[in-house]
């Protein structure tokens, strides 16, 4: 019945492990590389600055993860940072004397209010994700340059306190850190232990025996972009207290950032898998590539370029390797 | 639908079609718009508004295809800047005008290839997906190009593509409209258009019928690449200059005016009349709101809500008709 | 407390216009394994959907364990301890086995509700163990073989407490040595008290492993046997029923020269060895278990999924066919088995249908002909008797007999030698089965070479010139039609 079982399990895993070590190792041999070049790369300075950098991609990482999973993708996250991050912003700016908690929770609430009216458009309305998140992507735009009246909220304009959210340690440890953190405990806890959690991945490996298995394909739809919107506005007031501005056009683009690292992490495009594990290491790849660049002089017009191959690169191989993988399967087919 | 007006021709279901309420629509768009400003109804302002908004309007007719094929393209605003850019740079490097352009038209034909032949090279990949990175690498390029300058000063008789009149009537508008026939003619009185139809309802049935899916696939993508294109050059004739970060947001005016003009994004449905009716209704949206000063951030929520709502209410009204048809169809299959 | 563990008693199912179960019984005694065997369409599946509470029966009664018992929807009878495993697996493939044995049944902390993945590993890793599997359940879905996700599921169907579990042709895709294996974890389960309902189309997998079998006709229960106390020829005849050779309108049409011939013919995992050939007005079987790789050889001849190896020849030249396109030009025309999403355009009517694969004969430098088109469609409707008031009627208003006949239609409008039928009935009514027959047999007089797939034995043994019999992705019998009987064909279809 199973000739080589063992064989089997090893075959999969060690793709696995393969794209995790291999990631792993790309990552040391570029820093080793870009070090030689420059030696300011591996200074404490620029490392913390890359490492907070990279905390807020990597926050949005997981909330893309879980899109991504149930076969959708979701443009709309740039927008929906830039909303809160900008009436976090407006809202300080005229209460001075708001607890920094108080803002985190008011960003965060304003993403899931965006999120959850993306999830019912998609959910219930039937709308493709991508047309639904494009659409989106222009309202929350238009509605951040409407909230500020098209100016800036600068960095004079905020409170100190709020901006220590992003520059401030907690024993010692950065905030936006000890954040990504947290955010990465809890929804390893989520997805992985569970039910509703599960049933995420459920969904997006079968969704017709999801159904008959009896989970509410809707709900969870609805609830990843929920999630998604959520962390949205978490990473909103972090860009917008770490870079102490709050611009109509802050983080234009970034979705593509993130979508990268997701890929670039193992996640399957076409629904289904992804690991948190990969996506912290496809997070920091693409923390250090921003970061590097400039300093061996590569000039920051190349980075869309480079960005735009990674993310082709990346998900012409995943579909290369599954092929392999298929091919392999039917070799061993006796006839 | 097309079945519908030939031989079970009713007046209702000929009146309840998706394009009558489009024109409606944009009568009432354009009766709105005389109350706001004076100034609106007036026949030398409406030709030029028209100047304003049909350089986009080129995608739309391939986008059309693409939609009834089942896939999406959001990389055409990309193309139109690299194929700018590349236009406008090998001008200022020395080359002629006229052999620029035609390198720009076949920048935007390469441009489209490659997206076609990803699409159906790797099939497990979605259009979405390979659309989404050929978006980034080609605006990549054309900052590449151009880093953050901007290169025009063309010929004089460049700019007449974008401002010219021909007997009173602008070139561009001329030029919209012989695209919309032959576009319209090859979707609905060619072989080429009923294929496409036939893989957009069902492109297993197409392949088992001998329809060559992937060649046709390829044709269209590299034919939105042309269009992309094509609306490069009026757009760059009517700034005089360009810029990598030109016609950005454009993929979301060019869907828009696609799925309002009533072709479906299930596949296989809508026709080409209902697109262009689509064109002149958010242009002249946007015209009119321009005329009181509307910010360009309200268009924006405006144009993204228009694009959600287009899809949404064709969604909530089958659901109930699908149903029924599945019980019946459910039942035939046991009978039969 | 009855002997039975299950009754069922003078069930009957009527879907609108079709009697699906018509006065039916069933008795099933704990620890046995009791085979359903009848045709395709004898009313299995319903009952099956009966027992599992997908379908409700409109008269009849269910007893389990001598309690009257109603299922209003799947999961009651799950937690009545009913499980079904069905042919085609359903399963996630991105995920360990562990989570799709507990899918929808998770184990969970009290309180926290936190999923208990130790005691969910062993308890899976336990049930495999126990059903002599020798992968971990922290193996992914994916990458397991089709009889390994079997195990996976009669695990779940274990995990669940069922005390009957339902098969349905579990052996049909499996090969040999895993159908082996299938038939020994199956005994093992009868060992311990699970009784089995096990269906199939293998008299093999019946002598194996049931102690009773039970048969159904045409929706009706003919009658149930020890296994061994009924003989093949007459299990035969109780399941077929009728008399052969009727209703089959084949007229004998002139034998002429070779048009295809096919040598060595393979594609990795599905065929291999393949070699045949076909003459002008013949009609060549091409019979043997579904899942044999039938399908999949006349669709590498038709190019959908090529051929990796050996030669295609047609009317004595090589030819490489690598599309659909290619075929249709080597004059080589195929009516997929799934008309619904293979064959037609539902949403399209008969006439764009049937037009559809001559686009370009029926247009001048690719304009359409709406006029020629008109023209072909409604004499080809005509000519395959489409019952229908217009041929501008959608295609998903007919019944399943006349859509076929719009599909075989499609395949007239091309200058074709050789036409191949995938399953040209199934799924069909028998009046339109008639008429299906008679323009195949009108197909083979007009000098076409017809290869015909099929399952059904009467329409093999009554219709074709020649039966070709695969097994396992090989041919494994040439039979001459004249010759050809039942037995034949089982015993090449099935055994070694």
């Amino acid at each position: 019945m199973s000739e080589k079982p063992t064989a089997k399990v090893s075959l999969s895993a060690s793709i696995a492990r393969f794209r995790e070590v291999g990631l792993l190792g790309f990552i040391i041999l570029m820093s080793i590389v870009v070090q030689l070049r420059n030696p300011s790369f591996l200074t404490l300075e620029n490392l913390n600055d890359m490492i907070t950098n990279t905390a807020i991609l990597s926050i949005l990482a997981i909330g893309m993860m879980l899109v991504i999973i149930t076969g959708g993708i979701d443009l709309s996250i740039g927008a929906t940072l830039a909303l809160s991050g900008m009436i976090t912003a407006l809202t300080v700016g005229a209460y001075p004397n708001l607890n920094p908690i108080m803002a985190i929770l008011l960003g965060i609430l304003v993403g899931i209010v965006s999120g959850g009216i993306l999830g019912v458009i998609i959910s219930k309305g039937g709308v493709l994700p991508i047309i639904a998140t494009l659409g989106m992507m222009y309202i929350f735009r238009g509605l951040t340059f409407m909230v500020s009246g098209g100016k800036w909220v600068s960095a004079h304009q905020m409170p100190v306190s709020f901006k220590g959210i992003a520059t401030g340690s907690f024993l010692g440890i950065n905030n936006l850190i000890l954040i990504a953190v947290i955010t990465y405990l809890i929804f390893f806890y989520f997805i992985n232990h569970t039910r509703t959690g599960r049933q995420i991945y459920a969904v997006g490996s079968n969704p017709d025996s999801a159904k008959i298995s009896g989970i509410n394909h809707d709900r969870i739809i609805w609830l990843v972009y929920t999630l998604m919107g959520g962390l949205s506005g978490l990473a909103g007031v972090l860009w917008v207290s770490k870079f102490a501005s709050a611009q109509g056009d802050t983080a234009s683009g970034y979705e593509l950032t993130v979508i990268a690292a997701c890929v670039l992490g193992g996640v399957n495009i076409a629904g289904g898998s992804g690991k948190i594990s990969g996506l912290i290491l496809g997070s920091v790849l693409i923390g250090i590539l921003n970061n590097a660049l400039p300093l061996i002089n590569v000039s920051p017009f190349w980075q869309m370029g480079i960005q735009g191959s990674i993310i082709l690169i990346a998900v012409i191989l995943n579909a290369l390797v599954k092929r392999g993988v298929d091919l392999n399967a039917l070799m061993r087919r006796k006839i | 639908m097309e079945n519908l007006s030939k031989k079970n021709f009713s007046l209702k279901t000929f009146f309840l079609q998706w394009e009558w309420l489009l024109v409606l629509l944009f009568i009432l768009v354009n009766i709105i718009n005389t109350n706001l400003s004076p100034y609106y109804l007036n026949f030398n302002s409406l030709r030029d508004a028209t100047m304003t908004f049909l350089d986009k309007a080129f995608m739309v007719f391939p986008m059309v295809l693409i939609i009834i094929l089942r896939d999406i393209d959001i990389s055409v605003a990309s193309i139109v800047a690299l194929a700018s850019v590349i236009m406008a740079h090998l001008y200022s490097l020395g080359v002629p005008m006229e052999m620029t352009i035609v390198i720009c038209l076949a920048v935007g034909a390469i441009c489209g290839l490659i997206n076609g032949l990803l699409i159906v090279k790797f099939k497990e990949l979605s259009a979405v997906i390979v659309t989404l990175s050929t978006m980034i690498i080609y605006r990549g390029i054309a900052y590449i190009i151009l880093e953050d300058q901007s290169a025009g000063s063309f010929p004089e008789w460049f700019g007449f593509l974008g401002w010219g009149y021909v007997f009173g009537i602008p070139f561009i508008l001329i030029a919209f409209v012989v695209m919309a026939i032959i576009f319209g003619l090859l979707l609905h009185k060619t072989t080429f258009g009923r294929r496409v139809y036939a893989i957009g309802n069902n492109p297993t049935a197409a392949r088992f019928s001998g329809v060559q899916v992937d060649k046709i696939k390829v044709i269209v993508f590299t034919l939105a690449g042309i269009m992309a294109a094509i609306t490069a050059l009026f757009l760059t004739s009517r700034m005089g200059s360009t810029r990598p970060n030109v016609a950005t947001g454009y993929e979301l005016d060019v869907i828009a005016m696609v799925v309002l003009g009533g072709i479906s994004t299930a596949g296989g449905k809508g026709r080409m009349v209902g697109a262009v009716i689509a064109v002149f209704l958010i242009g002249f949206l946007r015209n009119g709101l321009g005329l009181i000063n509307m910010p360009a951030q309200v268009l924006m929520i405006i144009i993204g809500l228009l694009l959600i709502i287009a899809v949404m209410v064709p969604n909530l009204k089958p659901k109930v008709k699908l149903k029924t048809k599945a019980v019946k169809s459910q039942s035939k299959q046991i009978a039969g | 407390m009855s002997e039975f563990v299950l009754e069922l008693r003078g069930i009957t199912k009527t879907f609108p216009g079709v009697k699906a179960l018509d006065d039916v019984h069933f008795q099933l005694k704990p620890g046995e394994i009791h085979a359903l065997m009848g045709e395709n369409g004898a009313g299995k599946s319903t009952f099956i959907k009966v027992i599992t509470g997908v379908h409700q029966p409109d008269e009849g009664e269910m007893y389990l364990n001598g309690q009257k018992v109603e299922f209003r929807n799947p999961k009651e009878a799950k937690n009545q301890g009913i499980a079904a495993i069905y042919q085609h697996v359903t399963c996630y493939p991105d995920l360990n086995v562990t989570e799709n044995i507990f899918m929808g049944h998770e184990k969970v902390q009290k309180g926290t509700r936190r999923i208990l993945w130790k005691e969910m590993h062993a308890e899976a890793n336990k049930l495999l163990r126990e059903l002599g599997a020798n992968f971990d359940a922290k193996a992914l879905m994916g990458t397991l073989s089709v009889a390994e996700q079997q195990i996976v599921e009669i695990a779940k169907a274990l995990s669940t407490n069922a005390k009957i579990i339902i098969m349905d042709e579990p052996t049909a895709a499996l090969t040999r040595n895993e159908s082996e294996e299938l038939y020994r974890i199956t005994e093992k389960l009868r060992d311990s008290g699970t009784s089995v309902i096990f269906i199939s189309h293998r008299f093999e997998d019946m002598y194996r492993l049931a102690s009773k079998v039970t048969v159904f006709r045409d929706s009706k229960y003919i009658g149930s046997w020890g296994v061994h106390d009924i003989s093949n020829e007459e299990l035969i005849v109780a399941m077929v029923g009728r008399e052969i050779k009727q209703l089959f309108p084949k007229t004998e049409a002139v034998i002429g020269e070779e048009v295809l011939s096919v040598e060595n013919l393979g594609r990795t995992g599905f065929f291999a060895g393949v070699s045949f050939n076909l003459r002008k007005g013949e009609i060549l079987g091409l019979t043997g278990l579904v899942g044999a790789g039938r399908s999949e050889v006349c669709q590498a001849l038709f190019g959908i999924e090529p051929a990796d190896k050996g030669k295609i020849r047609i009317k004595g030249l090589e030819k490489k066919i690598t599309n659909p396109q290619q075929a249709m030009k080597q004059g080589i025309g195929y009516l997929p088995e799934d008309r619904q999403q293979q064959g037609l355009i539902l949403s399209w009517g008969i006439d764009k249908n049937i037009t559809l694969p001559s686009l370009d004969h029926l247009s001048s430098k690719g304009w359409l002909n709406k006029k020629k088109e008109e023209a072909i469609a409604s004499s080809l409707s005509k000519k395959v008797s489409v019952k229908t008031p217009s041929i501008y009627n959608l295609v998903s208003s007919l019944s399943g007999g006349n859509q076929q006949k719009v599909a075989v239609a499609k395949l007239l409008t091309s200058d074709l030698d050789i036409i191949i039928l995938d399953e040209p009935t199934k799924g069909v009514d028998v009046g339109a089965k008639s008429a299906i027959y008679e323009i195949i047999s009108d197909l083979a007089c007009q000098g076409y070479g017809v290869i015909m797939v099929s399952s059904e034995m009467p329409e093999v043994l009554s219709m074709c010139d020649r039966i070709l019999v695969m097994r396992e992705g090989r041919i494994t019998a040439e039979i001459d039609g004249k010759y050809a009987t039942q037995e034949a064909i089982l015993e090449a279809a099935m055994t070694n």
